[in-house]
């Protein structure tokens, strides 16, 4: 694949992307109240007291907007699904632990700007009546850790969170709680098992948070960035937002992109945006190389080939191509790679992250390990690639929770497309590539002192 | 947790282990008072279990049975449970570790750019393996999973901090200034704090630090890929390349084709055959 580098006016960036959220990242201190006011923060939030609850949450959920944590629910609907009057506190949970592989807008998003995100939760909050939110980081990210502490002292200070603010009558306590270390916490149930201070290992549902959440009340639990777009959503309007993207796959997204590529980082663009005009905008794979296969949307999500460069990058047209959109972290991997490497080294991860709960993903993804490992050794048989397939058949859609299918779905999609890459490893017992040439500085002049191939 | 402290080469019997000794009256006056602080956060007291577990690292550097009594006690939980708690989530060390926790991410996209290279050679250079520390007591070497950064890959964490972009050789010279004392500043995030100071801030504790907060800058030169591009900041495609802006390094003098094997990952640590399954109760 070469990816042509002239740009006509259908690729240029200027028309294909929307930065809303990082509008401003490229500003001095953009982290600080007195930036996100400059740019017409909280905003939105007047707007949104200036409505009765029950209206506000129409409104969302007349936007469009889905959730952008990996599954797409609608937003709106979520909140709407919090019974009203019903006498119990009621909760805001946000999902900050962004650890899916790949996945890597949330924790940018809050170092740059994380006003976007406490004004979104005050809206939230105001919708579903809760007085108290909470932020769940995951723990190893001190640096947006801090910037959090202070993000929530400013709002406090400028009456934004706390008593009776914008005299509206709302009392909203915002809590930043950093978690320890756990994958599996990114799985909403787990998330509130760990918030009230136990393992993070799933629940049975229903009952469903909305209903039976954290301490047993109603509470809604929503990714960073679906809560921390909801403000320009009320300050623009949803007519705007519906302007972007397609009829069930409305608004701005942040899409991630990682690996062997020339320019990777963050892409604020309508959902809908295919990777190949990513890649046409931003100088393609890195010089000489192509593309071999990519992630939509983390790991979890089946990996696509070069074949699927043209797939529209929103819920329906990834599905449609037989994966997810999930986190749109679109990890791209160039023909230097070792797809077996690849999957093995997924594999390992959900094995390590497995909480044990349930029998299918915790011995399931152990024996995959065990495969893998042989098959990248050059040890494995013919037979172990119908073993791989039947064993992930028997993690996917039978274990408690998502992460067991999101570990089947690496074996599933690389034995799709490279079964032959994994019959090389086997016929010729050892791994055909060098990962010295996958590395970031394979191709840098004084890279080696021998000859380069 | 219920073996006999370890005597020379004694067998264990599988006695029970003594109650663990409590804290001294002064530092358990301090304790008393943040934990109390961390607790009124919470509608439920047992939430404050993880923040609890970050404050009592922050005083000994690992998770120690007498901080583990210490969050029961507060919180009217067993032991039991607050040790189900501590050895369920990876933050929480269960032994002395180093100053400096140096986390290697080897999840795949940082380890097909470059992690993998990265741990092997700082295993070397440091001759630890992985959750080993140097002898002077500096620093923890581990390998790690992914930490939302895929766009700066390869990533070492270093007590949390971001040091992106990393090569062996930077990452060889960021070990030896972190063993020489010497200040060291993360490509996001704050001059480094010692692991102990860092588990207070996740404990909850805002860091005091004047400049903490806006050290390093606004967003790293990939987040703003897209913005700059969408304003026409960087008209020319071709030339984009943001890693120049990294840390610049002269690549490995050695080839390193050996790398094809599989890791010594934790996983695959001889030490610890069992693989995942048995890291819970090491």
């Amino acid at each position: 694949m070469t990816l042509a580098a002239e740009i006509d006016n259908e690729t240029s960036p200027e028309k294909l992307l929307a930065p809303v959220l990082s509008a401003f990242w490229d500003e001095e201190k953009s982290w600080t109240l007195e930036t996100y006011r400059r740019h017409e923060g909280y905003e939105g939030l007047r707007k949104a007291l200036a409505m009765a609850p029950d209206d506000l949450i129409a409104y969302v959920k007349d936007s469009g907007l889905r959730g952008r944590g990996g599954a797409g629910f609608p937003t709106g609907m979520k909140w709407q699904f919090i019974p009203q009057g019903d006498g119990k506190p009621h909760y805001l949970v946000v999902n900050a632990d962004e650890s899916e592989p790949g996945t890597c807008k949330d924790i940018p998003l809050l170092f740059a700007n994380p006003h976007s995100l406490i004004e979104g939760i005050v809206i939230a909050c105001y919708a579903i009546r809760s007085s108290h939110a909470f932020i769940y980081l995951r723990g190893e990210v001190v640096p947006v850790l801090r910037r959090l502490h202070e993000a929530v002292r400013e709002a406090k200070e400028a009456g934004f969170l706390g008593e009776n603010i914008l005299g509206s009558g709302l009392d909203l306590e915002l809590t930043v709680h950093a978690g320890a270390g756990a994958y599996i916490c990114g799985e909403e149930t787990a998330l509130l098992d760990s918030l009230e201070g136990r393992r993070g290992q799933p629940r049975l549902r229903p009952p469903f948070p909305a209903v039976a959440g954290l301490y047993a009340c109603p509470t809604v639990v929503n990714n960073v960035e679906s809560i921390a777009s909801v403000p320009a959503i009320l300050n623009r309007g949803k007519e705007w937002f519906k302007s972007m993207g397609s009829e069930k796959s409305p608004g701005f997204t942040l899409y991630s992109l990682s690996g062997h590529v020339t320019s990777p980082g963050q892409y604020e663009a309508p959902l809908g945006i295919t990777l190949r005009q990513l890649l046409d905008m931003s100088g393609g794979m890195r010089a000489g190389h192509r593309l071999k296969f990519w992630t939509p949307g983390g790991s979890s999500t089946p990996m696509f080939t070069d074949e699927h460069l043209d797939v529209p990058l929103d819920y329906e047209g990834v599905g449609a191509a037989g994966s997810m959109l999930g986190t749109k972290a679109l990890q791209c991997f160039d023909e230097t790679t070792c797809v077996v490497r690849a999957v093995t080294r997924w594999t390992e991860f959900y094995a390590h992250e497995s909480c044990g709960k349930c029998t299918p993903c915790r011995e399931g993804t152990y024996w995959l390990v065990q495969l893998l490992r042989d098959i990248e050794a050059g040890k494995g048989v013919m037979s172990d690639l119908d073993k791989l397939n039947d064993i992930a058949d028997n993690i996917n859609g039978k274990s408690f929770c998502a992460l067991g299918d999101g570990a089947a779905s690496p074996i599933f999609s690389s034995l799709k497309y490279f079964r032959e890459e994994y019959e090389q490893h086997i016929t010729g017992k050892g791994c055909p590539f060098d990962p010295a040439k996958s590395t970031l500085w394979a191709d840098r002049p004084a890279a080696h002192s021998e000859v380069n191939a | 947790m219920t073996t006999t402290p370890q005597q020379g080469t004694g067998v264990s019997l599988g006695m029970p282990q003594l109650p663990a000794p409590d804290y001294p009256a002064d530092v358990r006056a301090r304790l008393d008072a943040d934990a109390k602080e961390v607790i009124a956060r919470y509608p439920d007291s047992r939430s404050a279990l993880l923040p609890l577990l970050h404050l009592v690292q922050s005083e000994e550097g690992h998770v120690t049975r007498t901080g583990m009594a210490f969050c029961a006690e507060v919180l009217g939980l067993t032991t039991a449970e607050v040790t189900a708690v501590a050895t369920f989530y990876t933050m929480y060390r269960r032994k002395p570790s180093g100053d400096y926790q140096v986390g290697v991410c080897t999840n795949t996209l940082c380890a097909v750019m470059g992690g993998d290279a990265i741990f092997e050679s700082l295993q070397e250079h440091l001759g630890v393996g992985n959750e080993g520390t140097t002898e002077d007591g500096k620093v923890t070497l581990e390998h790690i999973e992914c930490n939302a950064a895929c766009d700066f890959a390869p990533v070492v964490m270093v007590n949390w901090e971001f040091f992106d972009n990393q090569t062996p050789e930077t990452a060889k010279r960021l070990v030896d200034d972190l063993r020489a004392g010497v200040q060291v500043e993360p490509t996001r995030g704050a001059p480094l704090c010692t692991y102990k100071e860092t588990a207070r801030i996740l404990a909850g504790f805002p860091d005091e630090r004047a400049g903490a907060v806006e050290a390093s800058g606004g967003a790293g030169p990939a987040s703003l890929i897209g913005l700059r591009l969408a304003k026409g900041d960087l008209p020319q495609p071709r030339v984009v390349h943001p890693r120049t802006g990294g840390p610049q390094d002269e690549a490995p003098a050695e080839h390193l084709s050996s790398h094809d094997a599989p890791q010594e990952t934790s996983a695959s640590d001889p030490a610890h055959p069992a693989g995942p399954t048995a890291e819970e109760g090491e």
